[in-house]
């Protein structure tokens, strides 16, 4: 992380209305290479409206969302058309939804789902695809012995380790993720989280995760924004904002939290 | 005070607790305090002073009102008050140590990597970064058996160790301890005492919390008290 480089994404201004109600209002943030944001709110505070703007497959209504792309050209995702915009979330991008089956295809193996973003890239030759497919599934801490299964017969853990494969894989620049542990036993939700701060680290992956459990936001974000009715009411250092808010809404949400 | 490594000015914390009936707690009331490299100032006065807060609010951790916490990073004096995020991750990479009160962890990360940790950070490499883990482990009497496994589970006063080695490891210019030797026997309080004198001898600065008398006597090179700063 060095002060002086340019963020890898810029937002600005962002707004979303679904008819008179607010999505998310005039949202800003940069996004910084190797580093983590984590978006924190309530159910309903525009925290996954936030993330979907960003790749666009939530139309934002104005806005702003700079990226900087592979080669140093600066695009701004909400004003690319369609096929520019697919083939960046194919190549340099991955988003990680919080229901793993959004992000899989149920119908081919665990080793075709994880092979076929390579092959989307160009990647054809068979053995070096299963090599690199048996990799991911190895470092996610799925059984090899399971690469030729269909991902119905998964366990709601396996299903999101094998999206965060699959999601990997391309080694892409900036990864989106949306409860990445929602809805998984805690036991699970530990060896996962623990599997994505190895990852954030080896791969100095750049990230936007969107989540409502604080914990989890300590222990992978850098920043946080807080979001609450679709504004971000406080930023600042994730340990700051967690031991010493200063928004009342935040205050609340913290002080919220059960300690176990 | 031209060469000091960490010069807070006029310091000011109060917290707003808006969940309680907004009430408003003034604890740090414009606080000066200068620490020059080799120097170890203790702070002296009684519990609930706020001294935690400052070394906090000195790190970072929490949010100052006002004044200026001018740090000397990598050469050049920057001030820790309004700090861009990124910016104060970095200086606390490099710069700053910090011995919290209590041991804070991920759960299930084995001890001699939580040790590597900072060293990690700083781009030493993971075979040398382990050894001196495993020498400083060694060094704050941490029985090898438990190097493998999370520090969760240790008595109090193993991961107070855990948490002065982790900080301790690494060179920092300047070193936050609030109370690196609560909870420790008396072989492991004189072991912290000697790495205290060693950061200071290669021109440390040590800005720190200690209650015990004798400790104090041994590592304090000048002893302040945070009402004393309120005087011109």
């Amino acid at each position: 992380m060095n002060a002086e480089e340019p963020p890898l994404l810029s937002v600005r201004g962002l707004v979303k209305r679904y008819g008179a109600r607010v999505g998310c209002l005039d949202v800003g943030f940069d996004l910084w290479p190797g580093e983590v944001v984590g978006i924190v709110g309530e159910s309903g505070s525009g925290k996954t409206t936030v993330l979907g703007c960003l790749s666009g497959r939530v139309p934002a209504d104005a806005g702003r969302v700079a990226y900087v792309r592979g080669d140093g050209r600066t695009v701004d995702m909400l004003r690319l058309d369609e096929a520019a915009r697919r083939c960046l979330l194919r190549t340099e991008w991955g988003v990680v939804h919080q229901h793993a089956r959004d992000g899989l295809r149920m119908g081919v193996s665990a080793g075709a789902n994880v092979g076929e973003r390579l092959m989307a890239l160009g990647a054809r030759h068979y053995g070096a695809l299963r090599g690199r497919a048996l990799d991911w599934l190895a470092r996610v801490e799925i059984g090899l012995d399971r690469i030729d299964d269909l991902p119905e017969t998964f366990s709601g853990g396996m299903l999101q380790r094998l999206q965060i494969a699959r999601s990997l894989v391309t080694e892409p620049r900036l990864v989106l993720m949306d409860e990445p542990t929602g809805g998984l036993d805690v036991s699970v939700q530990a060896r996962l989280l623990d599997l994505l701060r190895g990852l954030v680290e080896d791969l100095g992956l750049s990230a936007v995760i969107v989540t409502h459990d604080l914990a989890v936001a300590r222990l992978l974000a850098h920043r946080l924004l807080v979001m609450r009715n679709g504004q971000v009411v406080e930023t600042g250092l994730t340990d700051q904002v967690l031991d010493d808010p200063q928004h009342p809404y935040a205050q609340l949400l913290v002080s919220s939290v059960l300690q176990p | 005070m031209r060469g000091s490594a960490l010069d807070i000015r006029d310091l000011a914390k109060t917290f707003t607790l808006h969940v309680q009936g907004g009430v408003r707690l003034l604890v740090l009331d414009g606080v000066s305090l200068a620490v020059e490299p080799g120097e170890c100032v203790v702070l002296a006065d009684p519990s609930g002073a706020g001294k935690s807060t400052l070394l906090r609010a000195v790190y970072g951790n929490y949010l100052a009102q006002g004044g200026r916490v001018l740090v000397r990073h990598r050469g050049r004096v920057v001030d820790m008050v309004g700090a861009a995020p990124r910016l104060v991750l970095e200086i606390r990479r490099h710069t700053l140590g910090y011995v919290s009160q209590f041991l804070r962890v991920i759960p299930r990360v084995p001890t001699e990597q939580v040790v590597a940790g900072p060293l990690r950070a700083q781009g030493v490499d993971e075979g040398r970064a382990r050894a001196r883990a495993r020498a400083m482990l060694e060094r704050l009497r941490i029985p090898e058996r438990l190097w493998s496994l999370s520090p969760v589970t240790f008595s109090g006063g193993e991961q107070q160790r855990v948490n002065v080695a982790r900080v301790f490891v690494a060179d920092y210019p300047i070193l936050l301890l609030d109370e690196p030797t609560a909870s420790l026997d008396a072989a492991s309080r004189h072991e912290v005492v000697e790495l205290i004198r060693e950061a200071r001898g290669r021109g440390a600065a040590v800005l720190g919390i200690v209650h015990d008398p004798q400790v104090r006597g041994e590592v304090a090179t000048r002893i302040r008290t945070l009402a004393a700063s309120e005087a011109p």
